[in-house]
């Protein structure tokens, strides 16, 4: 392979070595200073946590006076509620799309996309009221409820394109014995479009997980708060308290990057996989 | 790929059954709130909550009204700026990285766009506190980095004055999300056919006119695709404004974008109460500066660039 003098591999290599520093560096400086004394932050904040520095009292802060159990508790089940929803009734729509023909197909395939493009936060002002009218503000289901709506037309659109490439001779065999077509999407369908659905699901759960917005304005209290709201308020109060600040960030960054590095693979197969199409 | 079987019987059972939840969902909690959200926008809501239709008014109000149309168009300007900077800022760098990545036999290439990408997947919350405690003048570290690279005066106060608080953020949100260019452009550089770079390469070419003659022109409709994106993404930020500078976006307004004003004009702020229907207002407003930036895609880009694509 001939390489250009201009960009040797080792010039490559330094650039993005240099890139990866730049991206990683002010989330290991939080993730570090998190574990030091007030005093040590501060006097040599560049400096790992050793013997004389570690400093465990922001956590302590933290665990003791705010509910982070409560916010995890709360993501974890909004999320995972949203995201079981758009899975199955994600793919449910789509096997409907992708399978049978009936007229004004084309018009509901059109109608369920516009939500890919269009942000569902501009609709926030009858939103509020209609789940003001619904009696769920404040509950975890108003969450639900927007984010399956949310994640189902980037879903519908994934499961649709990879279920058309299903071949035909599975489903006729089925229906040539009798099966049912409930059936034949529980069971020969939904575990052949696995892969795309492990896509599907990184896509709907970052945002959900990450979002302020429908927290904020549908569940915003301290019950149902999660945990980017939870430390949106949290770091509000006690801006001036470094070590529990830190500690915070901390501990909504680590389970992130634990959950993503063991994903990874899956996660940046699929972003590559969406695009080629 | 409509299936021979189905065809026949008139009504199909299971073909609502597998539609309409998602179609009722997606409906009551998007389409029907997006819309109603329209039609508030002509409405006027008084303090005894009875909506009375004022038609065009709450328009003229904001494009005309002095303290309204200040604050429409510093955040509209803010806006595009913010926009601006990121398609400058983060997705040169997104292609300039996806195409270090795409050359040949590099080693570690899975390592480094792992890492890359990590900061993408946090929380807009907490990438905002992260960078407003590392350029925080009482810490200081934001002084000591800067100092290695021979700036010994340390850091201007860049999150407090309204010359450089915008153009922070925008560069703290381009940190952050240079992970999806980076990686949608280095999908599609992957499909660029190795025998093209090949045979450029055969005669003469070296991985850098390679890049720009051959593989950048026939990525353009995923640089369109990511432009699209960028737009929309920006048009419909908020989290980390109001993160780092609340719903005030200050200071004096000098960081405000449409997510913000839309937040502050519903919800009201300080003395100013909250105004569902001047929000809904903005939001329209918002959605069709969103709706515009889609359609010049959809129409003008997408057309022109289909000629080139394999």
């Amino acid at each position: 392979m001939r390489t250009s003098r201009r960009f040797g591999p080792l010039a490559v290599h330094a650039l993005l070595i240099s890139y990866t520093i730049i991206a990683l560096f002010p989330i290991l400086l939080i993730i570090f200073n998190s574990f030091k004394s007030r005093k040590a932050i501060f006097k040599s904040p560049l400096s790992l946590p050793d013997a004389n520095t570690f400093d465990l009292v922001g956590f302590e802060k933290v665990l003791g006076s705010s509910s982070f159990d409560v916010y995890f508790l709360n993501s974890i089940s909004v999320t995972v509620m949203s995201l079981a929803f758009v899975l199955v009734l994600g793919a449910m729509a789509a096997w409907a799309l992708a399978e049978y023909d009936f007229p004004g197909s084309d018009f509901v395939a059109l109608f369920l996309a516009i939500g890919i493009m269009i942000p569902i936060r501009l609709g926030s002002v009858s939103l509020l009221k209609i789940i003001v009218s619904l009696g769920l503000i404040n509950t975890l289901t108003a969450l639900v409820l927007v984010y399956t709506a949310q994640g189902l037309p980037l879903a519908i659109f994934i499961l649709r394109e990879f279920i058309a490439q299903i071949p035909n001779d599975l489903k006729e065999a089925a229906r040539c014995d009798g099966v049912s077509e409930y059936r034949i999407f529980w069971s020969i369908i939904l575990p052949l479009i696995r892969p795309a659905l492990a896509t599907v699901a990184v896509f709907t759960m970052i945002p959900v997980w990450n979002d302020l917005w429908f927290p904020l304005i549908l569940a915003p209290g301290e019950d149902t708060a999660t945990v980017t709201l939870g430390i949106q308020q949290f770091i509000g109060q006690y801006v001036t308290d470094w070590n529990a600040v830190l500690a915070s960030l901390t501990l909504a960054i680590v389970p992130i990057l634990v959950l993503y590095l063991i994903f990874s693979r899956q996660l940046i197969r699929g972003l590559t996989a969406g695009a080629v199409k | 790929m409509a299936s021979q079987s189905n065809k026949g019987s008139p009504f199909k059972t299971h073909l609502f059954v597998f539609l309409l939840p998602a179609v009722l969902i997606y409906s009551a909690f998007m389409i029907v709130p997006l819309i109603d959200t329209l039609r508030l926008s002509f409405y006027s809501i008084e303090t005894d909550g009875t909506a009375s239709f004022t038609g065009w008014s709450n328009y003229v109000t904001i494009f005309t009204d002095e303290r309204w149309s200040a604050d429409f168009v510093n955040a509209l300007k803010n806006n595009f700026l913010f926009f601006l900077i990121h398609m400058l800022v983060q997705n040169p760098i997104g292609i300039f990285l996806a195409a270090l990545l795409s050359l040949p036999r590099l080693k570690l290439k899975n390592t480094y766009r792992t890492l890359i990408f990590m900061p993408t997947m946090l929380s807009v919350v907490i990438i905002g506190f992260i960078w407003q405690l590392i350029l925080s003048p009482i810490w200081g570290v934001g002084d000591t980095l800067v100092g290695f690279i021979g700036i010994s005066d340390g850091l201007p106060p860049l999150l407090g004055e309204e010359s450089t608080t915008l153009l922070t953020l925008s560069l703290i949100s381009v940190w952050q999300f240079v992970g999806i260019p980076m990686m949608l452009i280095y999908a599609a550089l992957l499909n660029v056919p190795d025998d093209l770079v090949d045979a450029a390469i055969v005669d003469g070419a070296n991985q850098w006119t390679a890049f720009w003659r051959i593989k950048l022109p026939l990525i353009l409709p995923t640089v369109a695709m990511v432009s699209v994106l960028t737009f929309v993404a920006n048009f419909n930020a908020f989290d980390l404004i109001y993160a780092v500078k609340g719903a005030l976006a200050g200071p004096n307004f000098s960081s405000d974008i449409m997510g913000t004003l839309f937040y502050r004009t519903f919800f009201g702020f300080q003395l100013q109460p909250g105004n569902p229907s001047m929000g809904a207002t903005v939001a329209s407003l918002m959605f069709l500066v969103i709706l515009c930036g889609v359609m010049i895609y959809l129409y003008a880009i997408q057309r022109r660039l289909r000629r080139y694509q394999l």
